[in-house]
């Protein structure tokens, strides 16, 4: 099986507005095989798309790709990130990097930052790597080229 | 030769800023100090004396800096009351037999208080009210009390300024409590007549008794001992189980009695300009000084006094500059302030009255005979003018002086720009000039910087407001202003910004952000804000164009998300009056789509568990249904609110119902900077409880009367009244305005009773505005009304309408028609709610036995 997925046209994202894709279909899941997986996609304006877990860590709802995409200066380095729409956790889109956890903790002690998947644009096509990045805070090559 | 000794006879407030002031000002160490203090314990603040009750620690009153008393040429010896002076040999001795040579010698001994001749006054039970001995004591006589009775009745000998702080001592501590006050009002030193007449009901309302012309004749002993009830020379009797008599101070002036100094008429060490008494090596300071004729009974002349004998001791020149006699009362819930000529005595003075007898307020401004100098001034239930005011004595008042009485809110009195050399803090004589510079020279960047630089705010508290009034201004000027900014994105407040896209016409994020904005592509912050500013300054739909990816995820899916994911749906019921089809209409999406129901307190139905695909299906029933968005997702008009008025309540003297549709139906989709929520009632029973919504009407005989600025939540506050007996018409035409001037001028999720706060002028600025038109807006105001109301479409139907709209309800943008899998709901009650963790873990581990896991999806007709 190939190591992408192809999910939708760039031109099916809507600047600054996230939407959730299934990495395996829940079939696949209903089988037996691997469990659906949920990533969030953003398409900045500048055309690039990012993605993440669609699973919010701090709310354990599967929520992500429903966050405001803006920017944050941190270390006087603009950083693109995302807003949780539950408790408002904001997180860094490229690396996953939780920016501030609003005072709150991770359900079940999970990981307070969000994995990040490869993304890359093929023919107008986005197709979002099946591993997820093994470190999270490894922006590795999630650029479109 | 070494340092000359200076000894001070008492240890109070006085004496501390005494040593404090030699200490920092006497470099070369000319002068060493033994100070003799009578209680065992440093110099505290007495001013502060009653919060000793709300449970703080003694030492929480501590005074200055506690390093003073370990500086080698400063010994402090505690408990040590002097007995004699001799003038002769220069000496003073004291009750442990300790004889001290003085250089110089200051007596400090402040007051003492006056326990008026009564029979009884020396009953078990009977306290003054001076130190925190004192204090101590009462409480815990009060404390045992309460154990063996269950109502603790307490008595104040006394209405003046510290009988109504026992007053409020005793209350806190439980005790039902009366004052007794000898003449006309309470605070007669302080306040006139119609002052007083304020200021008792304000006591009342704190369930404090008062009985004025109540001179005490007699206390009685109860029978089971201590004291039990007063007898009164009117006849009257009051029963009280403690006594606290606050009958006014006499000077300690028996040391300078004996040792034959000149004493006042009234008591008191007579004193000159300079501080010295009779005799030149001898100075009297504070309470127990009688300078200019009198003894004051304040500490911030003492502390002039005090600084005054410092420069002289070191060769200086000062002398006393006349006392400054402003006061106020320190009590909760109570705002007295009286500053300068209070009682109007300056031939030719004006008064200046401002009364509200409804609110317990009055306020009053003495002005020269040409209206413009402020000469004193009296400020009873709302004293936030007093710190503005009091600096400004003797000095010009800029503009009409009736505008410094109406009331204010928070941020207190009309822009005053003060001169550098008006006092602030008269407690730590503290100029405006001090303040700036704590900031420009300084370096101070908030008030409790300013605070510990300059001591300006650190004793009584009362100039905060002006501290921090001035602190904000100084660091607005050097750019390091206490930020109203939005976020990192936007320098601008949300009313600044408001203002900027609207005469600038912008109608995008893109073009405010570039036009206003930091750089950056804003954030969760800023961009719901611009959102809700572009919604009334250039309306179009939520999801029209780039204002989509500016919507909260509620706004962007026009529902309310929940804490598993699922959104809740809400249907507007206008007025909460709905018709028999229509209950059965929501009955059946409910049943249809498996939602969890429950009303809601706004008078609606709030349909629980809808996945984000399922929201146009939903409505798409809902809007067949005749129903429309209820915007329970929106910063925006939630419900009206109505009782069902006099078309069938035996009771109602209107149509409730009728106007809170009519109202509903007007604010509808009306988006603003927190939710809005309005209540109307048909009679004064107030069964809609509007006067707890942002926007509350209740009907009179005569038309309605308009409460606003109240909310539930957190902050429980009750709406004010802004307009009486108004006529349909003009009702609504004041609540458009009074809408749309929130939504112009609001911060960010800020409601409208803080804002009202904010308002300058408070409610009588906002009535200046919304009625009497003092703004110039009205017009523009009500022409943005009119564009609203007819401008309304149902965000939902011209969604449902739009296949673009639609796409983004998609689950899974490449499986737009498979459900969330992660959402799973178990039964209670007959209906469904979210699994929780433990549930859906033993949901999929086994087949059988575990929670019924329900999929919402079932019964779905697609």
């Amino acid at each position: 099986m190939s190591a992408w997925t192809p999910v939708c046209r760039l031109e099916d994202l809507a600047p600054e507005r996230g939407v959730a894709a299934l990495l395996h279909p829940v079939a696949d899941e209903q089988e037996g095989g691997r469990p659906a997986e949920q990533v969030a996609l953003f398409r900045l304006v500048d055309d690039r798309v990012l993605a993440v877990q669609q699973h919010d860590p701090f709310s354990d709802a599967f929520v992500m790709s429903r966050g405001i995409v803006g920017t944050r200066t941190v270390d006087g380095e603009v950083r693109t990130t995302v807003a949780s729409p539950m408790y408002k956790q904001v997180f860094d889109l490229v690396t996953g990097r939780c920016l501030e956890a609003v005072g709150k903790h991770p359900v079940r002690d999970l990981p307070a930052d969000l994995r990040t998947y490869p993304v890359r644009l093929r023919d107008g096509v986005v197709e979002v790597g099946a591993a997820p990045s093994a470190l999270v805070g490894e922006p590795a090559g999630r650029e479109v080229a | 030769m070494g340092p000359r000794h200076l000894v001070v006879v008492g240890g109070g407030m006085v004496a501390q800023r005494l040593v404090e002031a030699l200490r920092d000002r006497d470099a070369a160490g000319t002068w060493r100090v033994t100070v003799l203090a009578e209680e065992p314990r440093r110099p505290y603040d007495r001013v502060a004396l009653t919060t000793y009750f709300s449970g703080r620690d003694p030492e929480d009153l501590a005074l200055g800096d506690a390093a003073l008393w370990s500086d080698p040429l400063v010994t402090l010896r505690r408990g040590e009351a002097v007995t004699a002076v001799d003038r002769v040999a220069r000496t003073v001795t004291t009750a442990t037999g300790r004889t001290e040579r003085y250089d110089h010698l200051v007596l400090a001994t402040g007051s003492s208080a006056w326990v008026p001749p009564i029979e009884g006054a020396d009953l078990e039970g009977v306290f003054v009210y001076r130190t925190i001995d004192d204090v101590a004591a009462l409480r815990g006589y009060v404390e045992q009390l309460a154990t063996t009775r269950p109502v603790v009745r307490g008595a104040v000998v006394g209405g003046g300024l510290l009988g109504l702080e026992a007053a409020g001592a005793l209350q806190a501590l439980g005790a039902r409590t009366t004052v007794l006050q000898v003449g006309t009002h309470l605070m007669s030193a302080q306040v006139d007549l119609g002052g007083g007449e304020a200021l008792r009901r304000l006591i009342n309302g704190l369930g404090v008794g008062v009985r004025v012309n109540a001179a005490t004749t007699r206390i009685r002993a109860h029978r089971r001992g201590g004291v039990g009830r007063l007898d009164l020379a009117d006849g009257g009797r009051v029963d009280a189980d403690v006594v606290v008599v606050a009958a006014g101070v006499r000077p300690r002036d028996e040391l300078a009695r004996d040792a034959g100094l000149a004493t006042g008429e009234r008591g008191g060490v007579v004193v000159d300009d300079t501080c010295l008494t009779s005799d030149p090596d001898v100075s009297a300071v504070g309470e127990v000084a009688c300078i200019q004729g009198a003894c004051i009974g304040l500490v911030a002349p003492g502390y002039a006094m005090a600084e005054v004998t410092v420069d002289r001791l070191l060769g200086g020149a000062a002398v006393f500059p006349g006392a400054d006699t402003a006061t106020k009362l320190k009590l909760a819930g109570v705002d007295v302030a009286s500053f300068g000529d209070a009682f109007g005595a300056t031939p030719g003075a004006l008064e200046v009255v401002w009364a509200d007898p409804v609110g317990g307020v009055y306020k009053k401004l003495v002005l020269s005979d040409d209206a413009r100098t402020l000469l004193g001034g009296v400020l009873v239930g709302d004293a936030s003018a007093y710190a503005s005011l009091r600096p400004m004595l003797g000095r010009e008042l800029p503009g009409d002086p009736s505008a410094y009485l109406v009331p204010a809110g928070a941020g207190g009195a009309p822009d005053l720009e003060l001169p550098d050399d008006a006092g602030v803090c008269s407690c730590n004589n503290v100029s405006a000039g001090a303040v700036r510079a704590a900031v420009t020279e300084h370096g101070c960047t908030d008030v409790a910087g300013v605070k510990a630089c300059t001591r300006a705010g650190t004793s009584c508290g009362s100039c905060l407001p002006l501290v921090t009034k001035l602190t904000g201004t100084e660091l607005a000027k050097l750019g390091v202003t206490v930020s109203k900014a939005l976020c990192e994105h936007f320098e601008l407040s949300r009313a600044q910004l408001y203002d900027a896209v609207r005469v600038a016409g912008l109608t995008t994020f893109t073009e405010v952000v570039a036009r206003f904005g930091n750089g950056g592509r804003g954030c969760d912050i800023c961009k719901p804000a611009v959102a809700s500013i572009l919604a009334t300054t250039a309306p179009a739909h939520v999801l029209e164009g780039e204002r989509a990816a500016l919507q909260d995820t509620n706004d962007h899916v026009m529902a309310n998300l929940q804490k598993d994911g699922s959104y809740s749906v809400v249907p507007r019921i206008p007025g909460g009056e709905v018709t028999p089809e229509g209950l059965i209409a929501i009955g059946a999406v409910a049943k249809d789509f498996g939602l969890y129901t429950k009303i809601t307190g706004g008078q609606r139905i709030d349909l629980f568990g809808a996945r984000i695909d399922q929201l146009p299906l939903i409505w798409q029933r809902l809007v067949d249904a005749g129903f429309e968005s209820g915007h329970a997702y929106g910063k925006s008009l939630r419900t009206v609110k109505s009782c069902v008025g006099s078309t069938w309540c035996r009771y109602g003297v209107q149509d409730s119902v009728a106007l809170a549709v009519l109202l509903e139906l007007r604010y509808r989709g009306l988006r603003s900077p927190h939710k809005l929520k309005l209540g109307v009632s048909g009679c004064a029973r107030e069964c809609a409880e509007a006067r707890g919504k942002d926007v509350g009407v209740i009907a009179t005989d005569k038309g309605w009367n308009l409460y606003v600025g109240g909310n539930g939540g957190f902050t429980p506050r009750h709406a004010r009244l802004l307009a009486e007996d108004l006529d349909t018409e003009t009702l609504i035409r004041t609540i458009d305005r009074f809408l749309l001037y929130y939504v112009r001028t609001a911060d960010r999720l800020q409601r409208t009773a803080p804002w009202v706060d904010d308002v300058e002028g408070g409610l009588d600025g906002l009535r200046a505005v919304v009625l009497d038109d003092s703004l110039g807006i009205c017009a523009d105001l009500d022409a943005q009304m009119e564009r609203h109301v007819e401008e309304y479409e149902d965000e939902w139907r011209a969604t449902l309408e739009d296949p673009e709209k639609l796409r983004r309800f998609a689950s899974f943008v490449n499986a737009p028609d498979v459900p969330d899998p992660s959402l799973a709901y178990v039964q209670e009650r007959g209906q469904v709610r979210p699994a929780t963790a433990d549930e859906r873990a033993a949901g999929t581990t086994t087949d059988r036995g575990g929670p019924v896991l329900v999929a919402t999806t079932l019964e779905v007709r697609r």
